[in-house]
């Protein structure tokens, strides 16, 4: 029974971690860059939503908002101003420009709200349900649950809009989209901020339950990337699922050998997926 | 022509290092030349892999830790001297060289860097677990020498003097490896690693054996590192930003050139030296902030680190006084 429980956790964590990975994944899939700053973005994610409590109040729904908006707009500004000139120069400096952001964020997180952890007041969600015997408390479920349908909204929202095909089609072809009367950089700059506010509405999700710091975006920024790497690059169906996957595999190696292995066991997971299977688990060869 | 200037360049560069210790002998003014130092030799090994052959990894700090630990581990276990260490660090990175080298150097760059730093991070852990390695309190040297071969001074110099061998070993073995076959295959696969596998480059190979060497440097620089300070923990073995500082120091210097990573050694130190003395300490994170402001302006503005600026400026100053 303690198992089953342990596993309905990992699940629900993993829905959160499918929401920001498929952030990551849509960068990487569209435009072949990868966003060293990923898990930087959660981390803002989490502490706009303590500032909207202390200083607005309101509950979950104002404050996920919120903390959606606000990555949006500066997924859209970090693009704006930095990613649109290092897309097409060298390697180095596309590494280093979202490289150095996170540096920046972090350590500008660390200056402001300084290292201690620290956790939102109590929200309206809290106590706790049993279903069938399994004990979870409600904020985590609705958490995982929002996460979960935001996830798949953002998979609808590229597959089954106008949007999603202009983006799509700026990802295949840049010469053609324009000819087609796309304006590259607007959607380039739509997706930035689609993907940061999934990082930022993911933060605020895990803010709900789980205490922090501004360390925790390293963390969540390697979780995306193995997310990503199990689920195969640009997916989000894909993102979906290993991030329930690598929720899972956290929830129950914590159990097993102890919550400090836990990552332990993703990041060696990780080195041996690029091993055996480069492409993901949904990838194609 | 060319052979003399650079011949003359090295020259006027050994011999201030040189007589640096000489000129100013404050242990204030010595802790910044050692430090430089070794900030000069662990960018300089990142550089082989990062720079001459754009295979940029954020996580070298794997290999300046293994021989951060050898060292100390086995004057822990068995009371070796820890210069004994040293092959052993070098042997357990270039293991994880080639383990780490292979699955990625098939892909794109992209998976390289990332796996890098998901290792990194996965060492750093393990080894804040682990009993042996002293988990999170990390391991201790000797604290007064036994005899000269512990390597354990009071004074800076001798580490000074060694550390400045050691930087010349290493750049002269990259300027040897510059002017061969192998220099030009690491040129010819960063700047198109198709192109280059077209003109019978072995690229998968060439990567392996850049990222091999430069392990085998970073490794000697983190036992360099452990042998001055005597002691090491998880964070200053295998921290993130050991290895923010080896890509820093590189790309603002220049990546890919000889001595890019003494230029940026030679700003980054004296700068670092100096955020810490007026805002006190790493604590507060300033330095860090303003590492992340240089690294995101190098990308934006100029890839090419100042190097770059100066081979733009340069030809503009000589015209000038050509014209005069």
């Amino acid at each position: 029974m303690l198992l089953l429980q342990v596993i309905v956790g990992g699940l629900l964590l993993g829905a959160i971690y499918a929401l920001f990975s498929s952030g990551l994944t849509l960068i990487w899939g569209m435009m072949n860059f990868i966003n060293f700053a990923h898990g930087e973005f959660v981390m803002l994610g989490m502490y706009v939503a303590l500032l909207v409590v202390l200083w607005v109040g309101g509950g979950p729904a104002i404050f996920g908002l919120a903390s959606a908006i606000a990555l949006f707009f500066l997924g859209v500004a970090i693009y704006l101003s930095l990613i649109r000139y290092v897309l097409r120069g060298p390697m180095l400096s596309q590494i280093l420009s979202t490289f150095g952001l996170a540096l920046l964020l972090r350590y500008t997180a660390f200056f402001i709200f300084s290292a201690n952890f620290v956790s939102l007041p109590q929200t309206p969600l809290s106590g706790i349900i049993n279903v069938a015997g399994i004990l979870m408390p409600v904020a985590q479920l609705v958490a995982g649950i929002v996460a979960i349908l935001l996830t798949i909204g953002l998979h609808l929202l590229l597959t089954r809009t106008t949007i999603g095909s202009q983006l799509l089609a700026v990802s295949e072809d840049r010469s053609a989209a324009m000819l087609m009367g796309i304006r590259p950089d607007r959607m380039q700059a739509l997706a930035w901020g689609l993907s940061a506010g999934a990082a930022g509405i993911a933060g605020a999700l895990m803010a709900i339950s789980y205490p922090w710091s501004p360390s925790v975006g390293e963390t969540f920024g390697l979780t995306a990337f193995v997310v990503v790497a199990l689920g195969g690059f640009g997916s989000v169906p894909g993102a979906l699922y290993a991030g329930l996957i690598i929720g899972l595999i956290q929830g129950v190696s914590a159990f097993w050998f102890g919550p400090i292995y836990k990552d332990i066991v993703v990041y060696a997971l990780f080195v041996a997926l690029l091993w055996l299977r480069p492409q993901g688990l949904m990838g194609k060869a | 022509m060319k052979q003399t200037v650079t011949l003359r360049n090295a020259a006027i560069l050994a011999a201030c290092l040189l007589i640096y210790p000489a000129i100013f002998s404050g242990p204030f003014y010595l802790d910044i030349g050692v430090t430089f130092l070794l900030a000069a030799i662990s960018a300089s090994a990142w550089n082989i892999v990062g720079g001459y052959a754009g295979q940029v990894s954020v996580g070298h700090s794997m290999f300046f830790g293994f021989g951060a630990y050898a060292p100390l581990l086995f004057y822990t276990l068995f009371g070796w001297p820890p210069v004994l260490g040293i092959p052993v660090g070098i042997a357990a990175s270039i293991v994880l060289a080639i383990v780490i080298g292979v699955p990625t150097f098939r892909l794109t760059g992209h998976y390289f860097s990332m796996a890098t730093i998901a290792v990194a991070e996965l060492i750093r852990i393990f080894f804040g677990t682990w009993n042996l390695v002293g988990a999170a309190i990390g391991l201790q040297g000797p604290a007064t020498a036994r005899g000269w071969w512990d390597l354990t001074f009071r004074s800076e110099i001798p580490y000074y003097y060694i550390f400045l061998a050691v930087l010349a070993l290493l750049l002269g073995l990259t300027h040897a490896l510059e002017c061969r076959r192998f220099g030009y295959s690491l040129r010819a696969i960063k700047a198109g690693e198709r192109a280059a596998r077209s003109l019978g480059v072995p690229v998968q190979l060439t990567k392996i054996r850049a990222l091999v060497f430069s392990a085998i440097f970073t490794s000697i620089a983190g036992s360099l590192y452990s042998l001055k300070t005597g002691f090491i923990d998880p964070e200053s073995g295998f921290g993130i930003l050991i290895s923010v500082q080896m890509v820093i120091i590189a790309a603002l210097g220049g990546a890919g050139t000889l001595y890019g990573p003494l230029v940026g050694a030679l700003i980054l130190i004296p700068l670092q030296t100096a955020t810490n003395t007026w805002f006190g300490g790493g604590g507060s994170g300033l330095t860090y902030i303003l590492y992340g402001g240089i690294i995101v302006l190098i990308a934006r503005y100029e890839p090419g680190g100042v190097f770059e600026i100066w081979h733009r400026l340069a030809p503009q100053r000589w015209r000038a006084k050509l014209a005069a």
